[in-house]
């Protein structure tokens, strides 16, 4: 049986979020909840938590969390850690003994800065340093990879239903002001911890609903600037995509949802002057980044959630909103069962993207 | 007659029983292959110079008419085909060059043929375009490396020209004088009413067809003929021909019987004359010459006018891409080995250069490998004969396609492959002005224009059952192909999965 990355494998999903405006932390309990009331979405073969605002005492390090196959290559890949960065704080990652959760790995997690003299002799900036390093675990160490990688976030994920992944993680122990979950419904059975989403790089994470028509049309042009789709997945080559836009580019998650889910030309066409020249030159310039085919994607990120469907909305999306809380999710019941008395709830239009930004009381 | 030795290759079949002697035959064929015979009130054919363009077959009102290979034949021999021995007739009588017209007629393998498309089943949806939008507009040029933003933060507009047209089909170069007037403004209004290209080839532009510059790429080619500063300014774009898929390695011929009146003065050279363009441009010996050629032409035109470099698909074609893609081009056009000509040797047309499916993926991976496949839009051609053609190209990393021969074929012409002799029934590669008022431009266009909103809607239909509304999503999207019938190197190079994988 091939493994996610040798084989490329659609799946259906489960996705769902919140977020405090203002940036207050809550426990993981509720993600749990909301995420369990959609198990009928998920097949058992994969679940998964991101989770901002975690790790307040190490804010400024990076947090890898890493899965090993054996001993032998957490060694490896430690020699490589060592050499690349000044490990502040390295420990398993708690977990709860459960029956739905088996064959996992190691999961180990590291607090980690890269070596100054390293970081100057690679000439790159601090996060692209990181990110060539994550990569090179990935793609060098067999039997390592590493899953979570940002600043005061982590990514939770494992073969299983997400309400019991979120229970063998403790979810409920740790606090942030953001967590997205994902529940899985893959069309075979990789049995791979790796593949389970979310997927993240830095501090981004990708939950995703969906399966992309332009994947290979993405993939190909994304791996032009240096990243390597590992796992096949659409989570994955819209998580590069994110990366690259925001961090390399630097357009604004507006600017993001106006490449990746772009308004037709027709309805370019219609835009005062001003807004139809932005438009233009956005579709032009990032014409392979344009996204095609059903997706509701989540993406976390440094300060904030953005919610984005596909043009067409081919998946079903729903936003509700509850004083200083956000809630999104693929279905309102998820919303509904952690918190009844909604002040709002819609469902975004196509295209058109839902940004929380906390460093800004909310808004995008 | 003196003695030739051939027989004919095709026999004009006459049904006697519904021939009424009407003459319309006798008076369409430029060959003269039909002949009155008014003591027996009979036509008879000489097969011997029909070169079964279907001109009477076409207009015969009775369908009195028909060609059929003639199957007379030499004894069996596998090595030495009927073909094989009427061409060293051919040249032991003449002493001369084999010249052919039209695309590689050869048994190559078509690697079109042996791709196969995806459509959504269950886990993605098909997209339904008569319901949905679903684009078909493209943008071709070079984009720059950065975004720039002003003191807002605004973004700024800084794209190089750029040509954006409304599907990724354009008409390839076919010079005025090649074919007739009524052909070039046939395609001139077809594009401009499609929004879309046309190209002028190397002879230069009538002053007729200025008016259509927004839809016009003018090209100059190593003859350099009809190049001037205000043909260079009218058009949208302006081709480097550096190499023609027909025939690689050598330049456009164009017979001085063809170069008459307009002609004559739009590729600014006597009544008469032979254009015979130089095989290399001879101020390009290398590619850092060609970089001083696209810099020329971009100073000429004030940096207003993307430029594309038009090459033939041949051996080491990802190199030479790689080169120009560095070369301050801002479009590369790969010509196959089956794309048309007026006029080309025989034995170079059938057997230089490479298919253009393999050029294609070979250059697409090649640009991609080194990053600077963002530096060039790629356009293909070289026998794209259906939109489904077009489809495949795009999945496999073109940005655009080149139709020439289909564009031909739609005006009217029957492929009989004898542009060379300028005698064209269908008044298309001819410049006998009788023949030429056969096109009847109102008409040429509107079929032009049909067929491209036939394959417009072709390729809206199969963009859909793959779940794509926009073809730039479609573009280099090699995983929607797949092989059949290929063996594992034609796939590596096609960068394809066979069928079942």
């Amino acid at each position: 049986m091939q493994r996610e990355g040798q084989v490329r494998i659609p799946s259906g999903c489960a996705i769902s979020g919140m977020i405090d405006k203002t940036g207050r932390r809550m426990s993981g309990e509720a993600i749990i909840k909301s995420i369990a009331v959609m198990h009928e979405r998920s097949n058992g073969l994969g679940g998964g938590f991101a989770a901002y605002g975690i790790y307040p005492e190490y804010k400024d390090f990076y947090a890898l969390h890493i899965f090993y196959e054996s001993s032998a290559v957490k060694r490896d890949c430690e020699d490589f850690l060592e050499r690349h960065f000044d490990i502040i704080n390295l420990s398993k990652i708690p977990t709860r003994k459960i029956k739905e959760i088996t064959d996992e790995p190691l999961i180990w997690r590291y607090f980690v800065t890269p070596l100054p003299t390293k970081l100057a002799d690679s000439q790159l900036d601090e996060r692209e340093f990181v990110a060539k390093c994550v990569f090179r675990v990935n793609t060098r160490f067999d039997g390592a990879y590493v899953f979570s990688s940002g600043k005061d976030m982590g990514v939770f994920k494992a073969v299983g239903f997400p309400e019991d992944v979120g229970r063998f993680y403790r979810l409920e122990d740790y606090e942030g002001w953001c967590f997205t979950a994902h529940g899985r419904y893959p069309t075979n059975t990789p049995g791979w911890w790796g593949g389970a989403h979310p997927f993240a790089l830095l501090d981004y994470s990708v939950v995703h609903n969906g399966e992309i028509s332009s994947y290979d049309a993405n993939r190909r042009a994304i791996e032009m600037y240096g990243y390597k789709c590992t796992l096949q997945t659409d989570t994955e080559v819209i998580t590069y995509i994110i990366d690259y836009l925001h961090r390399k580019k630097g357009l604004s998650f507006t600017e993001i949802a106006a490449v990746i889910a772009a308004p037709f030309w027709q309805t370019i066409e219609r835009m005062e002057p001003k807004e139809r020249e932005v438009h233009e030159y956005l579709r032009v310039m990032f014409s392979a980044q344009l996204i095609t085919g059903p997706f509701s994607i989540l993406v976390g990120f440094d300060g904030g959630l953005m919610a984005l469907n596909d043009r067409l909305k081919l998946r079903s999306m729903v936003v509700g909103e509850k004083g200083d809380m956000v809630y999104i999710a693929s279905e309102e019941s998820a919303i509904r069962l952690i918190e009844p008395a909604l002040d709002t709830i819609w469902a975004p239009e196509g295209g058109r993207p839902v940004i929380i930004n906390i460093n800004n009381g909310g808004k995008s | 007659m003196a003695l030739n030795y051939l027989y004919p290759e095709y026999e004009v079949v006459r049904n006697y029983e519904r021939c009424i002697a009407c003459r319309v035959c006798e008076r369409q064929c430029a060959n003269k292959a039909h002949e009155f015979l008014p003591d027996l009130n009979k036509i008879v054919c000489d097969d011997a110079k029909c070169v079964n363009c279907h001109r009477c077959v076409s207009l015969c009102p009775t369908r009195a008419i028909k060609i059929t290979a003639s199957n007379n034949t030499y004894k069996n021999n596998a090595n030495w085909s009927g073909k094989t021995i009427d061409e060293i007739y051919r040249q032991a009588g003449s002493g001369g060059v084999l010249l052919s017209s039209m695309g590689n007629p050869e048994n190559y393998p078509v690697y079109f043929d042996k791709i196969l498309l995806n459509a959504s089943q269950v886990t993605n949806p098909s997209i339904d375009p008569l319901r949905e939008p679903m684009e078909t507009k493209i943008s071709l040029g070079a984009k720059p490396h950065g975004i720039e933003r002003d003191e807002q933060g605004r973004i700024v507009n800084n794209l190089p020209p750029r040509i954006s047209i409304s599907m990724p089909v354009m008409f390839s170069a076919m010079s005025y004088g090649s074919i007739s007037y009524n052909a070039h403004e046939s395609l001139a209004r077809a594009a401009e009413e499609l929004g879309i290209l046309y190209n002028t080839g190397e002879g230069g532009l009538h002053e007729d067809f200025y008016k259509f510059g927004a839809n016009t790429i003018v090209q100059v080619a190593s003859g350099r003929f009809g190049v001037h500063p205000e043909y260079l300014n009218s058009g949208a774009a302006i081709e480097i021909k550096m190499g023609q898929g027909a025939k690689p390695g050598i330049g456009g011929h164009l017979p001085g019987t063809k170069i008459i009146g307009d002609v004559s003065r739009a590729r600014m050279i006597p009544e008469g004359s032979d254009a015979i363009s130089p095989a290399p441009h001879h101020d390009i010996y290398s590619i850092e010459d060609l970089r001083q050629l696209v810099y020329s032409l971009k100073e000429a035109t004030g940096y207003k006018k993307p430029i594309i470099v038009k090459i033939a698909a041949v051996h080491n074609v990802t190199a030479i891409a790689s080169g120009i893609a560095r070369s301050g081009a801002d479009i590369i056009a790969i010509d196959g080995f089956r794309g048309g000509t007026g006029a080309a040797p025989t034995r170079i047309r059938d057997h230089v250069g490479i298919p253009v499916e393999l050029a294609l993926a070979g250059v697409d991976k090649r640009l991609r490998d080194e990053g600077i496949r963002d530096n060039v839009s790629v356009i293909v051609s070289g026998s794209i004969r259906s939109s489904v053609d077009v489809v495949k190209a795009i999945a496999l990393g073109a940005d655009c396609v080149y139709i020439a021969s289909s564009a031909l074929i739609a005006m009217g012409c029957h492929l009989c492959r004898s542009c060379h002799a300028g005698k064209c029934n269908w008044g298309i590669a001819t410049q006998v002005p009788e023949l030429v008022k056969r096109l009847n431009p109102d008409m040429g266009y509107k079929r032009l224009v049909n067929l491209l909103t036939a394959w417009r809607h072709e390729i809206k239909e199969l963009m859909g059952g793959m779940g794509i509304n926009s073809i730039e999503s479609l573009k280099g999207n090699r995983l929607m192909l797949r092989g059949v019938g290929l063996n594992e190197k034609e796939l590596e190079i096609l960068g394809i999965k066979h069928a079942g994988e």
